[in-house]
């Protein structure tokens, strides 16, 4: 099947056409940028912001609760401080970070294509997420919300300044932030499936996507379909709170309830907006580590769309204790359970893919293992949630908090910033030191589980969560789980201080760093224009290692342009015998 | 808070001290051992496999192959797994979501930031709920403006109170005993204020603290009216929006509610017109806490409160006493 080839719109003033995407200088040459690279890295910086801004907020909450009562601050500015940390870390950061910042830069180049299907509403999606950081930037400097992330009404509905019992702080602003970046993300969602299904390169089949693209791909639906509930529940709420409409609030004739069934609806399917493309970063570094095609390639792509699929059907589930009939706890508590298999077909997946493999333990590799290590934690904590007794005992207890934190942090994030180091040669054009790399994750890893394992006990223990002050009893794993924050927080900067300083005196990066046979490690580091020198055309799939000759596991793989080329010297044998055995 | 703790036999758990408990700590356990032994399988292999196929040159990856038994081996044994899962969670949740036959009634109302429990002779009480050693009781839980949610760990329930409408638990308390009421929904300012104690007494002593019920307890120089104001101050959880001893301070911060030293004789500002501060102004800012607001407090609200005659005559002379 024929791929469209993208019409180079007057934008790219085409030079040099083998120019690095890096090459034009100048602030405005960024902004009216219509190169999916380019906005890809404005995301990226935009969201590693959002990130740090949302980890300080995190480690003020966790310093406040070092000891009991007040530490730092009074209890209005800690319950801002933790809703602050939510809103940012979810609508600002985790959503957008793998599809929108590494998926623009990414996706259209393991396509072999020349940019996304709509680079115009790329550009727009990108400024629209701006647009939306600013009503929130706006809601905090106007007093910020203490509403949580999840703006559970009445609290967030009803407004004392009109007679409300409820939350006196600036909730428009900031769901007006959330309501704004939400058609950022349908954009993006719509731009990712028009370019899957229309920009693959001749000989790209669907069998041979890599398995990144299959999560971008899955996600883009749940993006499209969930966001726009989201967008009229916080619309809805908007009015009630301004107009005094009765929807959620009971003295206005409204149903508090119902406000939690359409969040859930939209942040349910959420949670694999923010997982799945994590689970495609780990599917892809894995492979190239260990130098094999994915074990059940087929299972893991059908398990990111299961997810999708299944995701929309449990929402019910964070609404046990709150007023459902039995009956209808009893059917969420059954589908919430069925989402654990495709995540445990995955685990099983990566796991089976590493036996026989040719394993190389260079930093992505570890983020991507401790992805897997810390992912198995998530999920079966997950379970302990989706049985219906125990969930009782533990809901909004620590134990959620750790819950969601292992899968998010511990999936999400771990994904996030090994598919940083994995494609940053290939973006930035240098190389970063193996060893400091190597530390951050160590220290990233080590005060990640002290932080988190002290909440599980606690959880379990009977602290509930979003509190300012607690019991005496509590409050030894209080100061464990702020230690370890600490120890996270020196993860990171060590991690930043790696990439600045990579940045500044790094190493020109080859373009195949990893030895990888996916296609993006085949083009000119860092990429031209256009992505490619000359219109790529597949002749074999982008994890066949088997393929590979002796040299080839350790120098990288044939240039697809220039079959029997490598590295500019002839290869022993070129790598096309595949050519047309899998169409 | 006036906790006898009670020891648990589980770290994980906090002690167990009514029926609906042990169902739930059985599944907690049984998922917790399954989670245990997963977790190891998979890491261990994990491990194993980095460390035996470390890269090496010469020795090639062997090409993936396709594993169709394998496969399906993998995704229909958790479901297996995950059937006995669900029917734990769920029969343990059915048992508990089920009422005594005859279980006594207490009426549970939640507001910010307080709870307040009603028994079945009509008498409310803040703070404390007192509980009969093995009596089957249901609890009818309300609120009075925002989401929270009735939480006591040792029963291992849970249930949210919803303004405008009731929910239930019900439970029978099995180990006499102190247990604690935590708010699990968020709900503003003191949430993690908004807690209370469960007083699990064997029968003799439940009789002797009926007779009590709604009166004084204390010496005769803590039942002098001012003193027993000021236990009933406490108790209601006045403090939590009026500052301890109602300085209007909260650790260090102006408190949500106004200052209530120097307040008698005193004019204020509402926003019903200026007000001298007497005797019937505190009573209607006690029982209809919105007919007239201090000027400045009109975003919090105070939630009403129900008294008999000689507690509020007691609060009255204590928040006289406030100098
Ligand atoms: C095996 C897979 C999973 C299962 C069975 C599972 C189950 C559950 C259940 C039952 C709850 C509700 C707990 C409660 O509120 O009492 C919950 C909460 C939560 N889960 Fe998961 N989960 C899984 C995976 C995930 C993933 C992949 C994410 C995100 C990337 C996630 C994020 C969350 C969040 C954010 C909450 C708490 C939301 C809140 O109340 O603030 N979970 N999970
Ligand atoms: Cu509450």
């Amino acid at each position: 099947m024929a791929a469209i080839t993208t019409t180079p719109g007057a934008h790219h003033d085409a030079e040099d056409p083998n120019a690095s995407f890096l090459e034009k200088k100048g602030l405005m040459s960024w902004l009216v940028t219509l190169d999916h690279k380019r906005i890809g890295i404005m995301y990226l910086i935009s969201v590693m912001i959002a990130f740090a801004l949302g980890g300080i907020f995190a480690l003020l909450v966790r310093a406040e609760l070092l000891t009991q009562g007040k530490t730092l601050m009074d209890a209005d500015t800690y319950n801002k401080m933790f809703s602050l940390h939510g809103v940012v870390m979810v609508f600002l950061f985790i959503i957008p970070s793998i599809p929108a910042a590494m998926g623009n830069i990414i996706l259209p180049i393991q396509l072999g294509a020349k940019d996304v299907a709509f680079p115009r509403l790329n550009l727009l999606s990108l400024y629209i997420y701006w647009f939306g950081a600013c009503f929130g930037l706006y809601s905090m400097i106007n007093g910020g919300v203490d509403t949580g992330w999840t703006f559970y009404t009445p609290y967030s509905s009803s407004d004392p300044a009109l007679g409300g019992v409820g939350s006196s702080t600036s909730v428009i602003p900031m769901t007006l932030a959330a309501f704004i970046m939400g058609f950022s993300s349908i954009l993006t969602g719509v731009n990712f499936i028009a370019t899957v299904h229309k920009m693959r390169a001749p000989g790209l089949t669907w069998r041979r996507l890599t398995l990144f693209t299959w999560a971008l791909y899955s996600t883009s639906i749940i993006q499209v379909l969930a966001t726009p509930v989201l967008a009229i529940t916080l619309l809805l709420l908007t009015m009630e709170r301004f107009l005094g409409l009765g929807i959620f609030d009971p003295r206005l004739g409204g149903d508090p309830v119902l406000f939690q069934h359409f969040f859930w609806f939209y942040s349910h399917p959420a949670v694999y907006i923010m997982i799945v493309p994590g689970m495609g970063v780990v599917s892809d570094i894995i492979a190239t580590f260990s130098r094999r095609e994915p074990v059940g390639y087929m299972a893991i792509a059908a398990s990111s769309l299961g997810l999708a699929l299944l995701g929309f059907l449990v929402w019910g589930h964070h609404l046990f204790v709150a007023g459902m009939s039995e009956y209808a706890t009893m059917v969420f508590s059954a589908l919430t359970f069925l989402v654990a298999i495709p995540s445990g077909v995955k685990v099983f997946n990566w796991v089976a893919t590493l036996y026989k493999g040719s394993i190389s333990l260079q930093s992505p590799m570890l983020w991507a293992l401790s992805f897997i290590f810390l992912f198995t934690i998530g999920g079966l904590t997950g379970l302990f949630l989706g049985m219906l007794a125990v969930d009782v005992h533990l809901h909004d207890t620590y134990f959620v908090v750790a819950h969601f934190h292992y899968v998010m942090v511990g999936g999400t994030v771990m994904g996030f910033v090994g598919g940083l180091h994995y494609w940053w040669p290939k973006f930035t054009g240098k190389m970063y030191d193996e060893a400091p790399a190597k530390a951050g994750w160590f220290f990233v890893f080590v005060g990640f589980n002290i932080t988190f394992i002290a909440q599980f006990i606690m959880g379990s223990r009977g602290m509930p969560r979003r509190y300012y002050d607690y019991l005496p009893e509590y409050e030894i794993f209080h100061q464990i789980s702020t230690v370890g924050s600490w120890v996270l927080g020196f993860g990171f900067v060590i991690i930043l201080y790696v990439l600045v300083k990579s940045l500044m005196s790094g190493k020109p990066a080859p373009r195949n760093p990893w030895g990888s046979a996916a296609l993006e490690f085949q083009t000119p580091t860092p990429p031209p224009t256009f992505n490619f020198v000359k219109d790529p055309v597949l002749t074999r799939g982008q994890y066949d290692y088997q393929l590979a000759t002796e040299d080839e596991l350790y120098e990288g793989f044939d240039d697809p342009l220039f079959p029997g080329i490598r590295g500019g010297k002839p290869a022993a044998k070129p790598a096309a015998a595949a050519e047309g055995e899998k169409e | 808070m006036f906790l006898q703790p009670v020891p648990s036999d589980n770290f994980q758990l906090p002690p167990s001290m009514a029926d609906t408990a042990p169902p739930i700590d059985k599944a907690y356990d049984f998922i917790f051992w399954f989670s245990v032994v997963f977790f190891v399988a998979v890491n261990a292999a994990m491990i194993y496999f980095v460390m035996k196929y470390k890269r090496r040159k010469g020795v090639r990856p062997e090409p993936t192959g396709h594993f169709m038994k394998l496969e399906l081996f993998w995704t229909i044994t958790p479901t297996i797994f995950i059937f006995f899962l669900f029917h734990a969670g769920f029969t343990g949740y059915i048992r508990n979501a089920t009422a005594a036959e005859g279980a006594t009634e207490i009426r549970v109302r939640a507001k910010k930031w307080s709870w307040e429990f009603e028994y079945p002779s009509g008498d409310r009480a803040p703070a404390e709920l007192t509980l009969e050693l093995n009596r089957p009781y249901k609890m009818i839980i309300s609120s009075e403006d925002v989401l929270h949610s009735f939480y006591i760990p040792e029963f291992r329930m849970k249930r949210d109170a919803v303004p405008g409408q009731y929910s239930f638990i019900q439970f029978t308390p099995t180990v006499a005993g102190d247990a604690h009421v935590f708010c699990a929904e968020y709900c503003g300012t003191s949430h993690s204020g908004m807690l209370a104690t469960v007083k699990i007494l064997p029968p003799e002593q439940y009789k002797e603290w009926e007779k009590t019920l709604g009166k004084c307890t204390g010496t005769p120089e803590e039942c002098k009216p001012e003193k027993w104001g000021e236990t009933l101050f406490v108790k209601n959880g006045c403090p939590t929006c009026h500052g301890a001893g109602g300085t209007g301070d909260i650790a260090g911060s102006k408190s949500p509610g106004p200052k209530l030293v120097g307040l008698f004789g005193h004019q204020e500002n509402t926003t019903a017109g200026p007000v001298t501060a007497d005797e019937n102004y505190i009573r209607e800012s006690i029982l209809r806490p919105n007919a007239k607001i201090v000027a400045g407090y009109q975003t919090v609200q105070m939630p009403p409160f129900v008294f008999k005659d000689d507690q509020l005559d007691a609060i009255i002379a204590y928040i006289k006493s406030l100098k």
